[in-house]
């Protein structure tokens, strides 16, 4: 007889656990060896407790009342429940904290491309440390694990959350033009955002020329100075931003696995200022994302700078399998 | 034996790889690809074989509605299809880059002419009966216009359903109308118009951005 279990989750045998276990062990080595312990949270979590990170946990995968009559989610990452930790387990303790997790979430994503409901992400929270030199730090063991998992051709993409808010404030774009002019860039749009652009009265073709050539922006450093040169002083604030990142991350030698990429927008709402996001030649999908979150901390009550990422598990393993297949190789 | 890892960390796997679609768009899509110098003499020869090399691009053909499928999955790094395609399948993350201006339609409502059914339905029954093989562009539309209908999804000819009863119109896509004449309809409202359009995956607009802006430039239509 099929019993089936709900869309999006799965059951795992031993041949899969066993790789999926070596492959834990090797990121959670890589985490212990740059000074992050490693901590567990509850699975759900209060739906009011989410809800104050993020509005958008309004929209969780699964909720449900406890037989108290509480609203209740399953987690949809860890970074939330990180900062409720840290603000209420660990007020005595002196910052930094150095935190890793290997952990399933949950999310409503359609399950038929091969985004699980159920899934397990490995990552890293460094709080208390501000930006350049922490969120550096975060991209360095972001490399460290990449590496440890044997994704040695991966990328680390590199931007800006704050760049077009501040931008369309000095433009003076506001309201409805605002909201469709960052849909279309979180949407990867870039027909749309021509058009959302057009729509905008009173915006001088220089300003235009900015905003559409900033989302095509990425590679290396010199991809700053193109930037800069467009000019204007939110563009300049967010380049002077990831120049001081990016010095950062060549006095920690780990420079050359990161892209500098202007039209990065991650469509979580806590983000400030840098994001990344983890591309491999042997995959399609992103293998994870992360950046700072300034502001998070501040609304768990505890005011901390913050920065860290998370690596989607399974498609670490995906992309280890198309590796090894792609060099000729089987391990 | 391990390979030596390029400098530049791109994304493997030689030429990058471009999704055609067949059908309305194809013969377009050819004249475009000659005039940037990607050879299609194989192509139009040839209406068995999926896929092709020519001048340092990988040709895969497909249905118009399995660009979007591949490109995001990351089987083809670049693709070709309408609009009408990205508008029904709109939770896929692939980057739009580029409207490439050929293959005009208009996505539309219709219904059978000189008949009322269509407003009487919504008068009367409170929803429009409506046939299409967009059922997400017609249900959006329909919310968006604070309206209801009952949409119901065909796979063939969409003509045939205000025809025969099971709807009172149909939401498709039209290029220049005579079908609809033919069959005694006409449009009603207009919901968008669709052109071919250069869409991306998203690890391969990041890893091979240079290979990628390269294509997009050549393939930019003119005059703008």
């Amino acid at each position: 007889m099929i019993h089936p279990t709900p869309p999006g989750t799965r059951d795992i045998l031993p041949e899969e656990m066993r790789e999926l276990r070596a492959l834990e062990a090797s990121l959670r080595a890589a985490f212990e060896a740059h000074g992050y312990g490693e901590v567990a949270t509850p699975t759900i979590e209060y739906a009011d407790v989410l809800r104050r990170g993020d509005e958008r946990y309004a929209n969780a995968a699964y909720r449900f009342f406890d037989e108290r009559g509480d609203l209740l989610a399953m987690r949809s990452d860890m970074t939330i429940p990180i900062a409720r930790l840290v603000s209420t387990r660990m007020q005595d303790e002196e910052p930094p904290f150095r935190l890793s997790y290997i952990a399933r979430a949950y999310r409503a994503v359609n399950p038929q491309r091969g985004q699980m409901r159920e899934f397990t992400q490995a990552g890293v929270e460094l709080i208390g440390a501000p930006a350049p030199d922490g969120t550096a730090e975060v991209i360095s063991v972001l490399s460290a694990a990449l590496d440890a998992a044997g994704l040695t051709r991966a990328v680390v993409g590199l931007g800006d959350a704050d760049l077009y808010g501040q931008l369309l404030v000095e433009l003076g774009v506001q309201g409805e033009g605002r909201d469709r002019i960052l849909d279309r860039l979180a949407t990867h749009d870039l027909v749309g955002l021509e058009l959302a652009v057009d729509e905008v009265q009173d915006l001088d073709s220089a300003s235009r020329a900015t905003l559409l050539a900033l989302p095509g922006m990425r590679g290396g450093p010199e991809v700053l100075d193109h930037a800069t040169e467009l000019g204007g002083e939110a563009v300049e604030r967010a380049t002077g931003r990831l120049r001081a990142t990016y010095r950062s991350l060549v006095g920690r030698g780990v420079a050359d696995r990161v892209r500098l990429d202007l039209g990065l927008l991650r469509d979580l709402g806590y983000y400030t200022g840098a994001i990344l996001e983890v591309y491999d030649p042997a995959l399609g999908h992103i293998l994870g994302g992360g950046g700072r979150y300034d502001s998070l901390l501040g609304r768990f009550g505890r005011d901390l700078p913050a920065a860290g990422f998370a690596l989607y598990l399974e498609r670490l393993h995906v992309a280890q399998t198309e590796e090894e297949r792609q060099n000729g190789g089987t391990s | 034996m391990p390979r030596v890892v390029d400098l530049t960390r791109a994304r493997s796997g030689g030429p990058l790889k471009l999704a055609l679609p067949r059908g309305a768009l194809w013969g377009d899509t050819l004249d475009v690809l000659d005039r940037i110098g990607v050879g299609t003499a194989e192509l139009r020869s040839d209406s068995r074989s999926l896929v092709f090399e020519s001048n340092g691009v990988t040709l895969v053909t497909m249905r118009p509605s399995d660009v979007p499928t591949y490109v995001e999955a990351g089987a083809a790094d670049l693709g070709i299809t309408g609009k009408d395609v990205l508008l029904e399948q709109p939770d896929r993350i692939v980057y739009e880059v580029l409207d490439l201006r050929y293959g005009a339609c208009r996505m539309v409502l219709a219904g059978r002419a000189g008949d009322n059914a269509l407003d009487e339905d919504e008068r009367r029954l409170g929803a429009m009966r409506i046939a299409t093989k967009y059922p997400r562009v017609a249900e959006r539309h329909f919310e968006e216009t604070g309206r209801r209908a009952e949409v119901i999804e065909v796979k063939g000819s969409v003509e045939l359903a205000p025809l025969s009863g099971l709807a009172d119109g149909i939401v498709d896509l039209v290029a220049t109308g005579r079908t609809l004449a033919e069959n005694g309809l006409e449009v009603r409202e207009e919901i968008a118009t669709c052109t071919a359009r250069l869409i991306a995956n998203r690890v391969s607009h990041k890893l091979r951005a240079e290979e990628v802006d390269d294509l997009v430039e050549r393939l930019r239509p003119e005059g703008r």
